[in-house]
């Protein structure tokens, strides 16, 4: 009865509530002129660190990275990339980083529970302990792993970009629940929210509020600390820690297109010689 | 091809093996000396192509195994793992998930080749039911391959698939338990598939061998479907198939780079980067690209077990093919008639292709609305799909049988030679300035 009811339930959201909760329709992303982007697109390693101090001084208290180390900052095409420490785990700037937070271990001794100092090889420690803790903390929301964010929603860094810095006010006729924060480029539908003229307004609702302020981070190198360029910066970050290996990626790709591209040719000639004397 | 065999072994060792075991009598028989129509075109080269496909998702997938964790709580991010800390990890995962989709173009390529060429006609029937046996594995070990991640759309789709076959009266729900082993999709479904997505390649790489070796009975067909009649239509497999086979799977390759290294995440699904969750339902569950036209079948019909019944029957269909047509001209370049209904045929599956990708109730023309008919509005993708699917099938229960019977076909040549070459030899036009002189 029950697996019957799991089993029709599951068909019928395919063909009946899909369309229900796809009605309301978000705002698509403006693109951003990330250096990342294109062919031949690198990571800009300034942006990258601007963009990892967001996270760690903003998003950190919230969402966690379990996929990411320390060692992952100092390895090549990081943010912390420096060319003599090939080995992420000697670059001193990591291993400063890492000694700032105090991680949870088990004294070998004692079996007691202990903090100590963070090594290159610690992971991003989580903000909280558990998923009800989390749960607790952002009432009932669950901030999500932001490891891979960027290639786990459409438009990927253009989104998160929008996302961050897309925060407006509701417009006049649209009821916010307490504890959610309109957005127009959130999924989601406001219809059953909307006592105002015409259609409802493009959108939905999060549980995250506004994150990013002017001046809410220090950018090291002078770099105007806006909201636009806080919410370039974090995407950008999180789009490398999504996808750490795409500048050996598209240098691979390069070689592999030149040498495919020549053994073609080599292989037209060959074809052409061969087929000369036959009549096909 | 059937005939005596031309290798003559060379050395002592060749000699004494080949008394024992002529393996490489097999090897010189089938892609050194065999004969093949002079005349086939680029369609013929995805034969080669999808063995090259096959080679590349064992190669890879037997290395993804090395790493990858089976489990409910590290499949997702083993497989991430295997990205970031394996070496070339990124290089090999992202080879095997586009490699699926490369797999998928050139089958269904290699299928409409036959379609359009009549080779599932005798006597190469045995061949074309192979094929399908090939493809059912395919699909099976895709759609496997697919949960394994363990992300969203690899649990929600798994979801879907495994209930549809609850639709079948009495064994329904049986089937499904044995197939979840359990009552839901969980640890032990992502266990047997991992099993069985690693055993069902092979399986096709045996069923390949049969293919084969069914093909090298009849020989191949070619682009005018008129049979073999002297030496002078063939030329030997090498070089001169190997070379035009070696360029295509090169440009096959490029391809398959292009989205590789610089778009390796264009063909999947956003939501399969979000670990799964049984009590978070995506909006809009679709399958991964290949089986939408399937998708799209299914969900034409508003009955399950209907639709379930249907879409099986879109492949059934063309098991019993070489029986339904019933014209003797295989090549579809002398049936007029038959080129134009074919025509429609691959334009309705990508329509059908299209509509999977869609809302059923989406309107195909924005902002307008007709009328309800049954259950939805005329203008909607649910009717654009029944009207697709049901081409589908007229398609072979009502336009190959009767066509055959009643068109004329124009004049077949009488061989493969005599017809109007499109490429004489000597190449008299534009033939480089003394192609005979070497180097
Ligand atoms: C106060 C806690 C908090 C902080 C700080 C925070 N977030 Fe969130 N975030 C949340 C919660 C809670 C959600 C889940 C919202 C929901 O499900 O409605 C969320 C969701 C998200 C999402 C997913 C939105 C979607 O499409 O589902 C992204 C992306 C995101 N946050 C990025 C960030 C970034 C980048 C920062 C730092 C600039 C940040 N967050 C800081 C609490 C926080
Ligand atoms: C007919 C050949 C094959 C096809 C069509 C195929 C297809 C797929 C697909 C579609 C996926 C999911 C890709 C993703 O999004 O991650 C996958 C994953 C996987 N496959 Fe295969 N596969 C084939 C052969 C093999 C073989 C021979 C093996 C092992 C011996 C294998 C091992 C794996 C593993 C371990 C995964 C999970 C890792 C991952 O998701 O990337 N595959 N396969």
């Amino acid at each position: 009865m029950l697996r019957k009811g799991i089993a029709l339930a599951a068909l019928g959201l395919a063909l009946v509530a899909g369309p229900a909760l796809a009605a309301g329709s978000a705002k698509s992303p403006e693109p951003v002129d990330f250096s990342f982007k294109g062919p031949f697109g690198r990571f800009d390693q300034g942006q990258l660190q601007r963009g990892y101090k967001v996270y760690r001084e903003v998003c950190a208290a919230c969402h966690g990275m379990d996929l990411l180390s320390f060692r992952n900052l100092g390895q090549k095409g990081g943010p912390f990339y420096d060319p003599a420490y090939p080995n992420p785990n000697d670059n001193p700037y990591v291993k400063t980083i890492a000694a700032e937070y105090q991680i949870n271990d088990i004294d070998s001794e004692t079996g007691d529970v202990i903090q100590r100092p963070g090594t290159s090889a610690d992971a991003f420690p989580n903000p909280y302990p558990n998923e009800a803790a989390a749960r607790a903390g952002n009432g009932g929301a669950m901030p999500p792993d932001l490891s891979v964010m960027a290639k786990a929603r459409k438009y990927g860094p253009d989104y998160i970009h929008a996302l961050m810095a897309g925060y407006v006010d509701p417009p006049a006729g649209l009821q916010v629940t307490p504890g959610q924060y309109y957005n127009p480029y959130m999924a989601g539908d406001t219809t059953p929210f909307w006592t105002g003229e015409g259609h409802a307004p493009k959108g939905g609702f999060i549980a995250m509020p506004p994150q990013l302020a002017a001046d809410k981070v220090t950018f090291d190198d002078g770099t105007p600390s806006t909201i636009d360029q806080q919410a370039k910066d974090v995407a950008a970050f999180l789009y490398w820690a999504a996808e750490p290996k795409m500048e050996e990626r598209k240098a691979f790709g390069f070689g592999a297109m030149i040498y495919l591209v020549i053994f073609a040719g080599l292989l037209y000639a060959s074809y052409r010689r061969i087929w000369r004397n036959v009549a096909h | 091809m059937s005939g005596h065999s031309t290798y003559e072994p060379k050395t002592g060792f060749e000699r004494w093996l080949d008394t024992r075991l002529p393996i490489v009598r097999l090897g010189w028989d089938s892609i050194v000396d065999y004969p093949t129509p002079k005349n086939l075109n680029y369609w013929w080269t995805f034969g080669g192509i999808l063995a090259v496909c096959l080679v590349i998702q064992i190669a890879t997938g037997i290395v993804l195994a090395m790493h990858y964790v089976p489990h409910v709580d590290y499949a997702f991010s083993s497989v991430e793992r295997i990205m970031r800390d394996v070496n070339y990890g990124w290089l090999v995962r992202y080879m095997h998930s586009n490699g699926a989709s490369m797999f998928f173009i050139a089958v269904y390529i290699h299928m409409f080749r036959g379609l359009y060429y009549g080779s599932y006609k005798a006597p190469r029937e045995v061949l074309w039911i192979l094929g399908f046996i090939i493809y059912l594995l395919m699909m099976a070990t895709a759609f496997m391959g697919y949960v394994l991640p363990w992300g969203q759309m690899s649990f929600h789709g798994a979801v879907v698939i495994t209930n549809l076959f609850g639709a079948l009266p009495l064994v329904g729900e049986a089937i499904t338990t044995w197939l979840w082993g359990g009552f839901a999709v969980d640890n032990a479904t992502l266990n047997r598939f991992f099993s069985l997505h690693f055993l069902l390649p092979f399986m096709i790489a045996g069923v390949v061998g049969l293919h084969i070796w069914a093909l090298h009975v009849p020989g191949n067909n070619n682009p005018i479907g008129v049979n073999v009649k002297s030496k002078a239509d063939t030329v030997p497999f090498h070089p001169y198939y190997t070379v035009k086979d070696g360029f295509a799977i090169v440009l096959f390759l490029i391809l398959f780079a292009t989205f590789l290294f610089f778009n390796p995440n264009a063909l999947g699904h956003p939501d399969n980067y979000i670990p799964a969750n049984p009590l978070v339902t995506p909006a809009h569950i679709v399958p991964e690209w290949y089986f939408l036209p399937f998708y799209a079948i299914l969900r034409a019909v508003p009955d399950k077990l209907g639709g379930v019944l249907l879409m099986f029957g879109a492949i059934a269909v063309l098991f019993v093919l070489p029986w339904l047509d019933t014209s003797k001209v295989r090549s579809m370049r002398y049936r007029p008639t038959g080129k134009l209904y074919f025509l429609i045929f691959a334009l309705a599956c990508i329509v059908l292709g299209y509509c999977g990708g869609q809302l059923p109730d989406d309107k195909v023309i924005p902002g307008l609305s007709t009328f309800i008919l049954i259950d939805a509005d005329l203008n909607s993708f649910v009717w654009l799909s029944r009207l697709a699917t049901l081409y589908y099938f007229a398609y072979f229960l009502v336009v190959l049988p009767i066509l055959g019977l009643t068109e004329t076909p124009t004049a077949q040549p009488e061989s493969i030679s005599t017809p109007v070459l499109s490429h004489p030899a000597g190449l008299p036009a534009g033939a480089v300035a003394a192609p005979e002189k070497k180097g």
